[in-house]
């Protein structure tokens, strides 16, 4: 390489150190991978699922309703990997369809946080003063309440409501949507708090600094002074914060959709199918799989992500250069 | 004088709260006596909304819910009659509270020594294994640690009862489904403590003065590592508190955390404002004590 350094180590920019820094992260790369499989199996499954390829598809059932026995239940085998549910359902194909959800509700939650975690963040912390305490202030309150709780009674309540409205305005509405669109944006708008706490940190630290200056100076108006130099310069904070959040809200999801406030049926996640397996206890046949492999996939999946945040973190916080 | 003014100002917050639980199940559609002896004649509904005083308009029932408060009163409970949410509350409360107390202990005497081990350890096979065991511990929840062991330690083995809480044999399955999520977080902590505190001069100092490595560890080390597992003991008891219901459901335990979901679902008005406020004013009340644990253990805190 022509372009060294006088130590005679090689000239990178700062994102292509941190490339190489989470490169040479091997677990996390192994995560990647694993998400990045778990993703494309999602997204192929409406193919997979066809007729041609797999004769048992997660709808059809594989016994006989009228009959009463427990013949629909099959250990895993050849044909069914993780076995089938109580309906006769290939257990894999339920716990893709969940994946759906759940990574769904993951992402879309994430970024609902993160888009509210970083305009918090960020106006209260260039904006100061007065301001900056009173935004301050409400995030403390809303860290003192139980979420958990708060996201309960506001499904268990609003959600009867907004589906009438929704039914009023588009004549034949989803019902099911709005379930949907609440654990989107209930998980999102009760996640966001640490987000804005660490953005408006950075900023305030970042606006007396002098290329903030300069660029004042040169005529920038606020929102250029924001968006163009202060954020991109904390990207790297709110990447890895944004990495560690996606499982929490999977968690989230995954919690209510077992306490039956998540998704509904005949829809899955990996929350609700937790839940399948766990009704389906008794002291007659165990059904292992039923239990096992959603909370395995579930499982693995955390840990991936969590893996991953750490490479992240690793590979984009300045300070872990040694 | 800080503290007085926090206190104070736990107030206003808790009526807030109570305020927002007050109108949001209010607006719900439906109501506490939907399900009634169906079809439940007019004349019985509204004598049955004139009893609890459903009839009147909203700021009235809130007025006589807030004075009903200020004299310790939570109401009756519109499902479970001849019930007061009082009763409820202090029947359950007990059974909640040793629960969340026993996983606490239990997430303690699992977390410390593992992260104080494989921070000892560091760099060898024991760390790594200690370390994955704790994150794995982190990424698994309950509400799957709960059917886990169920299905496998209680169904299939017998050694434990299924589930409600009578005799202590009872209450080891729900302290590890509740308790081992923390457990692995404090394992984190500790393991992270611990490194910062092993790297620092005086531990240095130590070494080169000869001390045995066990009072190095043991009499120097420990005691400044185990600062953040204790700044986080706070808000984990107040997790533990308000998180326990989940593990109650699963287990059947009669605590108070098996009615949220079902009295918020009933439109059991004053029993689900109760459970909130209860849990709203634990989560207030630990993080005022935490802060002020705080200013105790550390006397480089100081509040203005």
């Amino acid at each position: 390489m022509s372009d060294r350094t006088l130590n005679g180590r090689e000239r990178l920019t700062p994102s292509q150190r941190a490339r190489r820094r989470f490169m040479s992260h091997r677990v996390a790369m192994a995560s990647g991978a694993f998400m990045v499989a778990l993703i494309l199996l999602v997204l192929a499954w409406p193919i997979f699922s066809q007729p041609t390829f797999a004769p048992h598809l997660p709808q059809a059932l594989t016994w006989a309703p009228d009959k009463l026995n427990d013949a629909q239940f099959h250990p895993p085998s050849a044909a069914h990997w993780f076995g089938t549910d109580a309906l006769g359902r290939d257990q894999l194909a339920r716990v893709a369809v969940g994946a759906r959800v759940s990574l769904l509700v993951g992402a879309v939650g994430a970024g609902v946080s993160l888009i509210i975690g970083v305009l918090w963040g960020a106006i209260s912390g260039y904006v100061g003063g007065r301001t900056d305490s009173m935004m301050m202030r409400f995030v403390d309150i809303l860290y003192s309440l139980p979420s958990i709780i708060f996201v309960i009674v506001l499904i268990t309540t609003l959600e009867v409501l907004v589906k009438q409205w929704m039914t009023k305005i588009f004549v034949g509405g989803a019902p099911e949507a709005v379930r949907l669109l609440f654990l989107f944006f209930g998980i999102g708008a009760v996640s966001w708090l640490t987000m804005a706490r660490i953005v408006r940190g950075e900023v305030l630290s970042l606006r007396t600094r002098q290329f903030v200056d300069a660029s004042r100076a040169l005529g920038a108006g606020h929102a250029q002074l924001l968006f163009r130099h202060i954020l991109p310069n904390i990207s790297g904070v709110i990447i890895v914060y944004l990495a560690l959040t996606v499982p929490s809200v999977i968690l989230f999801e995954s919690f209510l959709s077992y306490l039956g406030l998540g998704i509904q049926p005949p829809m899955a996640s990996w929350g609700s199918l937790i839940a399948d397996g766990a009704q389906q206890i008794n002291p007659i046949r165990i059904y292992w799989w039923l239990l096992v492999f959603p909370a395995g996939v579930l499982t693995s999946t955390l840990l991936a992500l969590s893996f991953l945040g750490d490479g992240l973190r690793d590979a984009l916080d300045p300070r872990a250069n040694r | 004088m800080y503290f007085f003014k926090r206190a104070l100002y736990l107030i206003p917050l808790l009526l807030v709260i109570s305020f927002l639980a007050f109108v949001l199940v209010r607006v719900a559609p439906g109501g506490p006596f939907d399900k009634e002896r169906k079809p439940a004649s007019p004349e019985i509904e509204r004598n049955l909304k004139a009893k609890y005083h459903l009839d009147e308009p909203l700021w009235k029932q809130y007025a006589r819910y807030l004075a009903g408060l200020a004299r310790g009163d939570f109401g009756p409970s519109l499902k479970y009659r001849n019930h007061t949410v009082n009763d409820i509350l202090l029947q359950g409360l007990p059974v909640s509270l040793s629960l969340g107390f026993i996983a606490f202990g239990f997430a303690q005497a699992i977390g410390i020594p593992l992260g104080f081990y494989t921070a000892v350890r560091r760099g060898q096979w024991a760390d790594y294994g200690g370390s994955f065991l704790a994150l794995l511990a982190v990424c698994v929840p309950g509400f799957v640690v709960g059917p886990l062991l169920i299905m496998w330690l209680a169904v299939k083995f017998h050694w434990f009862p299924v589930g409600l809480w009578e005799t202590p044999w009872h209450a080891v399955l729900p302290m590890v489904a509740l308790g081992l999520y923390f457990g692995g977080k404090i394992a984190r902590l500790m393991r992270e403590g611990m490194l910062n505190t092993l790297s620092a001069e005086y531990i240095t100092t130590a070494r080169a003065k000869g001390l045995r490595e066990s009072v190095i560890l043991w009499k120097h080390a420990f005691r400044l590592a185990v600062l953040p597992v204790l700044s986080y003991s706070g808000p984990l008891l107040a997790d533990l508190l308000t998180g326990s219901f989940v593990v109650e459901n699963i287990f059947q335990i009669p605590g108070v955390g098996v009615f949220l979901v079902n009295s918020s679902l009933n439109r059991d008005y004053t029993m689900v404002v109760g459970l909130v406020l209860l849990y709203a004013a634990l989560l207030v009340v630990l993080n005022l004590l935490v802060d002020l644990s705080y200013s105790l253990l550390d006397p480089r805190v100081k509040h203005e």
